[in-house]
């Protein structure tokens, strides 16, 4: 019960903020503005699922709002201007960036480097490739972007569940199965709780890590693809600093930075709730937009000091236990 | 901050402005609601634009919702999703980049709430998707400021030196065009040396020391053209450590107007700028009120007046004090 306090409040937290925000504003309360929310997040949501996993495993990857910057331009540069057909290109692009991030792991475990360090350089490699294709912003321009775009349910009262909102609730969906209910899913809480123990449990240390990291970095891959549909083009500076957003809302669904606790359906309650702060800020149309990073900063002490309060020590440990066991 | 595409113009005569102003306002019952997705606050002309806007939809009895989206797309898009959910009259949106607005551009169409573009234009390919663009064009700024120097030299012999913005910029390459144009047809004129400053006060100071040492301590240039005021206020302090006086040994013309300029012009160092008015939004208003109140369409391209401000105005400082809490 006491793991699932951290989600239960921030669930909590979001279903009140949203209450009030639909009292505060006539058209809040809307399916529109709950499609809208998911669609607006889409990306961040699709990169927040990798990044939980890398969380919960005690490490960090701070590369990923950079392989999205990256993929945007890349995809706009294949299909607009080499015209390769899109899904060959984004088939590409998942394996380029799956395999970054794998190598990424690689660094980490063979040269027992600290993830900050060598997800930095993953971060800066990636962004300055992206820049060495293109400084402009490219359009896209094929036909299948503007059918995935044209596609969405429509809800009663003007929402709409687009394309890219039904593939980050497909991503939640396989995420939550491969980290609540598979062997691998189990490890990477083991590793989180502690890497020692886990490896003299027999856990395959190595080859976890690794594929923790080629998660993060095909799932960044991903989020690109959805960002590029989302823009219907590809620019080198997009995704600059998600990859904080995407911790932050890691953390304030619940998941300790230190590894070992967590769950993907806090995730996407964070990813909702930093949503909800940016489009009160937007109905609200007199604050300063900087008051979502400010609220966000303000969330993600609460959090992170409620946890402390909560866990005093003991609870990380027999989380981790339990799920190894 | 410029167009490149030669769109059909129409200039917005400031008496003509004003009497539509009036004609809006009083064909609105109340106040309309606009959503205006601003760039960020990277530069003062930025800020200027984003108090102008407040002021003139005070003015109107209009009420705007402003959202910084602190440079990046994606925080526009969301905005004007959150505009269009909240059924507002218009959206004004000052585009980061060119690409990637089809998308939400078509659901505010789909929803009928007007788009109007300020100070940047987005991929023509989109162009049936807002109802107008309202912005400067940056090669009749350049042709003003040239315009002026031909007036101002009559027919004595000149040389000019010209400081250039950031290489690659359109403003900076537009701007060039519009003077150097205009001052090619006149023989007794010739542009001398030409070297780019950025659009920085530190390296228009360095491209003017480099200018002074070039050619005779100063003593064969009769006039400066720098593309911004930024560069000018830095190759003004470059001239008067030179011992020169700018504003009479070297005349001075340059484009933004921005309060220390005008500053610069009042202790007479400087001669003329022309303005790059913060003002995108009031045109802006104008049409989305007639559209709003009669169904009038607007041209697709309204250009803001391109005005010189010399030293020999009388009302330089009245200029100043409207401007210096702009946030410039």
């Amino acid at each position: 019960m006491n793991s699932r306090l951290p989600v239960i409040v921030t669930t909590i937290v979001f279903l009140l903020g949203f209450a009030g925000c639909g009292l505060h504003f006539p058209h809040f309360a809307s399916t529109r503005v709950v499609g809208n929310l998911l669609t607006d997040n889409a990306y961040l949501g699709v990169m927040a699922v990798g990044m939980t996993f890398v969380i919960i495993s005690g490490g960090i990857d701070l590369s990923v709002g950079a392989v999205l910057g990256f993929t945007t331009v890349f995809l706009a540069i294949a299909i607009g201007r080499l015209g390769i057909p899109p899904l060959l290109a984004f088939v590409l692009v998942l394996l380029l960036a799956g395999a970054f991030g794998a190598a990424m792991g690689a660094l980490i475990q063979f040269l027992e480097m600290p993830p900050f360090i060598v997800t930095l350089a993953g971060m800066f490699l990636a962004r300055g490739a992206s820049f060495l294709l293109s400084t402009q912003s490219i359009p896209v321009g094929a036909p299948l972007y503007d059918t995935l775009n044209a596609f969405a349910l429509h809800l009663p009262g003007g929402g709409r569940l687009t394309f890219i909102t039904l593939l980050m609730l497909a991503v939640f969906a396989g995420g939550i199965v491969l980290l609540h209910f598979t062997r691998f899913g189990s490890y990477v809480y083991a590793l989180g709780g502690s890497r020692a123990s886990t490896a003299l449990m027999g856990i395959p240390v190595a080859r976890t890590t690794i594929r923790i990291y080629a998660l993060s970095g095909l799932l960044a891959g991903l989020s690109g693809i959805v960002f590029s549909l989302y823009t219907s083009s590809g620019y080198s500076l997009s995704g600059v600093g998600n990859e904080l957003d995407a911790i932050a809302a890691v953390v304030i669904g619940g998941t300790l930075l230190s590894g070992g606790v967590g769950t993907l359906f806090g995730t996407f309650v964070g990813v909702l709730i930093e949503g909800l702060i940016q489009t009160y800020i937007t109905f609200d149309g007199t604050l300063s937009s900087w008051w979502a990073k400010i609220v966000t900063g303000a969330l993600l002490f609460a959090f992170i000091a409620f946890q402390r309060l909560m866990s005093g020590g003991g609870f990380r440990r027999s989380r981790a236990g339990a799920a190894a066991a | 901050m410029n167009n490149r595409n030669r769109l059909p113009s129409v200039t917005l005569a400031a008496s003509a402005l004003a009497m539509s102003l009036l004609g809006a306002a009083a064909a609105r019952a109340e106040g309309l609601v606009v959503g205006f997705s601003q760039i960020g606050s990277e530069s003062g002309w930025r800020a200027a634009e984003t108090t102008v806007t407040k002021q003139d939809a005070k003015k109107n009895g209009d009420t705007v919702k402003i959202a910084d989206a602190q440079q990046k797309q994606e925080n526009q898009i969301k905005a004007i999703r959150s505009f269009i959910a909240q059924g507002v009259d218009g959206i004004f949106l000052a585009p980061v980049v060119a690409t990637g607005w089809h998308q939400v551009l078509s659901e505010a169409r789909d929803a009928k709430i007007p788009v109007i573009l300020l100070d940047r234009d987005i991929d023509p390919a989109d162009k049936p998707l807002y109802l107008t663009a309202v912005t400067s064009d940056s090669v009749h700024e350049g042709a003003v400021a040239g315009d002026w120097l031909v007036k101002t030299v009559g027919a004595k012999p000149c040389n000019v030196v010209e400081i250039e913005g950031t290489v690659g910029a359109s403003v900076a390459a537009n701007r060039k065009e519009g003077f150097d144009d205009e001052v090619k047809k006149q023989p007794n004129i010739k542009i001398i040396r030409s070297e780019t400053g950025d659009f920085t006060r530190s390296q228009g100071k360095q491209v003017m020391e480099s200018f002074i040492k070039a050619e005779n301590g100063g003593k064969n240039i009769c006039a400066v053209y720098a593309h911004n005021d930024d560069m000018m206020i830095g190759a003004i302090q470059a001239m008067k450590e030179a011992g020169l006086k700018p504003g009479s040994d070297i005349l001075t013309v340059s484009v933004d107007s921005v309060p220390d300029m005008f500053r610069a012009m009042i202790a007479h160092d400087a001669n003329a700028t022309v303005e790059l008015t913060p003002d995108m939004a009031g045109p802006a208003f104008v049409a989305l009120g007639a559209y709003k109140s009669k169904g009038t369409v607007p041209p697709k391209w309204i250009e803001t007046k391109s005005v010189l401000h010399t030293s020999a105005d009388g009302d330089l400082q009245q200029v100043l004090d409207q401007k210096k809490d702009l946030g410039y």
